[in-house]
């Protein structure tokens, strides 16, 4: 990379340019929403496709979740559940954590972004994780270069994530059920910002999954079916 | 988990079977390799605590499985409260009679094995698929077995294809037998079986079921020294589980030991239990 005309590229440019790949990247893709409501964790996205899903299950009480290149963010998913039921046959199923993961993605996608050898992954990551009350969920994000933040409440990724975000700021707030949540999520996938028409996603091209805390299984994933996203949205 | 960058070949594609993976990235967590070196020499039969009787039923719609709770080493009680019976996933679950450390090992395994392809793959194995796992698992425990640790399972669940409940039993080479109806495996398992073939009858619901294999689980115990009966005094009873197309569940203490209490009054009448017709009446 650092070979091209002049022969020298600053690391400052170098590092600058592999960001910007990135980015770029990570924008074309549809924007996903992660937030807090009252049971738990909930994620939504508009995808149209039933081939790829953009949130999965990890573990127990974690969820995945990604925008951006899929067959980046399938290898990450794929890895995630490796490392998360190894650990929890090793170890024990509690010891399988949240922020343990965020870590090992964190450390993965940080060494991938700054070593020169490896083109940059163009994705960014949620992982969530329920506890028994909503003071102990958690919600990390990840971005493309290995970051890791903590969100308190409602975040967005991807495409036109502005837009989304200024709707929610709007219109969410901490603590909602989940029909009231959905319904400003789903209006905030839509929402386009500099006065235009927001749009109305079908419910049927949408991707709604939950970490919910009264499941009474011990695994709390669960995706929403086409006839529960009706009865909540309609 | 908080290590560094995540190894490569957690990244890499490949299978979708956890026992795989585990093979090839950690193999001394397997469960006979765990206790491979301390068997090197002799036999560890002894010194081991072992379970005993299983038995599963089949009814319209679903499936019943139960153990007794007594592990023995040599003439010894070990526990008088073990769980034999263990869900495998939502539609399935698996009963273990032999080395007590092994078994709940290896259901350690075929849980993780199940609840991880469905992860990866994103769809659950057919029922004949689980069965063929688990076969898998038993096969490599074939070198524990020969030092006297044998693993013997017994498989059963909700098949969504045939709407049925199914019955798997194995050998310690790992092979698979389906059962039609009724199965036991275990020390007290002739007993049991003598006992369901009088008891069974293809009409059964599903409470009938369980009545049926608490009844052959005492018979079991009175034969047997190593089963456990129904413990009156400490009120411990079998572990039932019941899986149906709604999905499995471990049934309450409460309503196993209401019917344990039934069973054990009959036999306070009628030590040997129910009376079987002798030639076509009903029973």
């Amino acid at each position: 990379m650092s070979m091209g005309f002049g022969g020298y590229v600053s690391p400052e440019q170098l590092m600058k340019d592999r960001a910007d790949f990135a980015r770029k990247g990570v924008s074309r893709g549809r924007p996903l929403v992660g937030l807090q409501y009252a049971d738990g964790l909930l994620f939504v996205s508009e995808n149209p496709s039933a081939a790829l899903h953009k949130v999965s299950e990890i573990y127990d009480r974690i969820a995945f979740a990604a925008v951006g290149r899929s067959n980046e963010f399938e290898n990450l998913r794929i890895a995630g559940v490796r490392l998360a039921d190894m650990r929890g046959y090793a170890y024990d199923r509690r010891d399988v954590t949240g922020l343990g993961l965020a870590n090992a993605y964190a450390q993965t996608l940080g060494t991938i972004f700054s070593n020169g050898g490896e083109k940059p992954y163009e994705v960014e990551l949620f992982v969530g994780e329920v506890g028994d009350t909503a003071d102990d969920d958690r919600l990390y994000r990840l971005t493309y270069d290995g970051q890791v933040s903590d969100v308190k409440g409602a975040a967005v990724m991807g495409g036109t994530a502005e837009d989304v975000a200024s709707y929610l700021d709007e219109h969410y707030s901490e603590g909602q059920p989940l029909q009231q949540a959905l319904k400003a999520a789903v209006a905030a996938l839509g929402h386009t910002g500099n006065g235009g028409g927001d749009r109305v996603i079908p419910v049927d091209d949408l991707e709604v999954a939950v970490l919910d805390r009264t499941r009474t299984q011990p695994r709390k994933f669960s995706r929403l079916s086409p006839a529960r996203l009706h009865e909540l949205l309609d | 988990m908080s290590g560094p960058r995540i190894p490569g070949a957690y990244l890499a594609p490949g299978t979708s079977s956890f026992a795989d993976f585990l093979a090839t990235q950690a193999p001394e967590l397997l469960p006979a390799r765990r206790v491979e070196a301390a068997a090197a020499n002799g036999s560890l039969g002894d010194l081991a605590p072992h379970g005993t009787t299983i038995v599963a039923v089949t009814f319209p719609g679903g499936v019943v499985m139960a153990g007794d709770r007594r592990a023995t080493m040599g003439n010894v009680i070990a526990q008088r409260d073990i769980q034999k019976v263990f869900p495998a996933d939502e539609y399935s679950c698996v009963g273990i009679a032999g080395a007590a450390g092994l078994a709940v090992e290896m259901v350690r395994l075929f849980q993780t094995e199940l609840e991880h392809y469905e992860k990866i793959e994103g769809i659950t194995l057919s029922l004949d698929g689980k069965a063929n796992r688990l076969a898998a698992l038993i096969r490599g425990n074939l070198g524990m077995a020969m030092q006297g640790l044998a693993v013997v399972p017994l498989f059963a669940g909700y098949d969504h294809n045939t709407r049925e409940g199914r019955i798997f039993s194995y050998d310690v080479t790992g092979g698979r037998y389906e059962e039609t109806s009724f199965h036991s495996v275990g020390s007290g398992s002739l007993f049991a079986r003598g006992a369901l073939k009088k008891l069974y009858r293809d009409d059964l619901d599903e409470n009938g079921a369980v009545t049926a294999v608490v009844q052959a689980l005492y018979d079991a115990a009175d034969d047997d020294s190593a089963t456990g009966g129904p413990d009156m005094a400490r009120r411990i009873f079998p572990v039932v589980h019941v899986i149906t197309a709604d999905g499995g569940r471990r049934l309450l203490e409460a309503d196993v030991a209401a019917i344990a209490d039934t069973v054990v009054a009959g036999r306070l009448r009628r030590p040997d239990g129910p009376v079987a017709a002798l030639e076509g009446g009903q029973a």
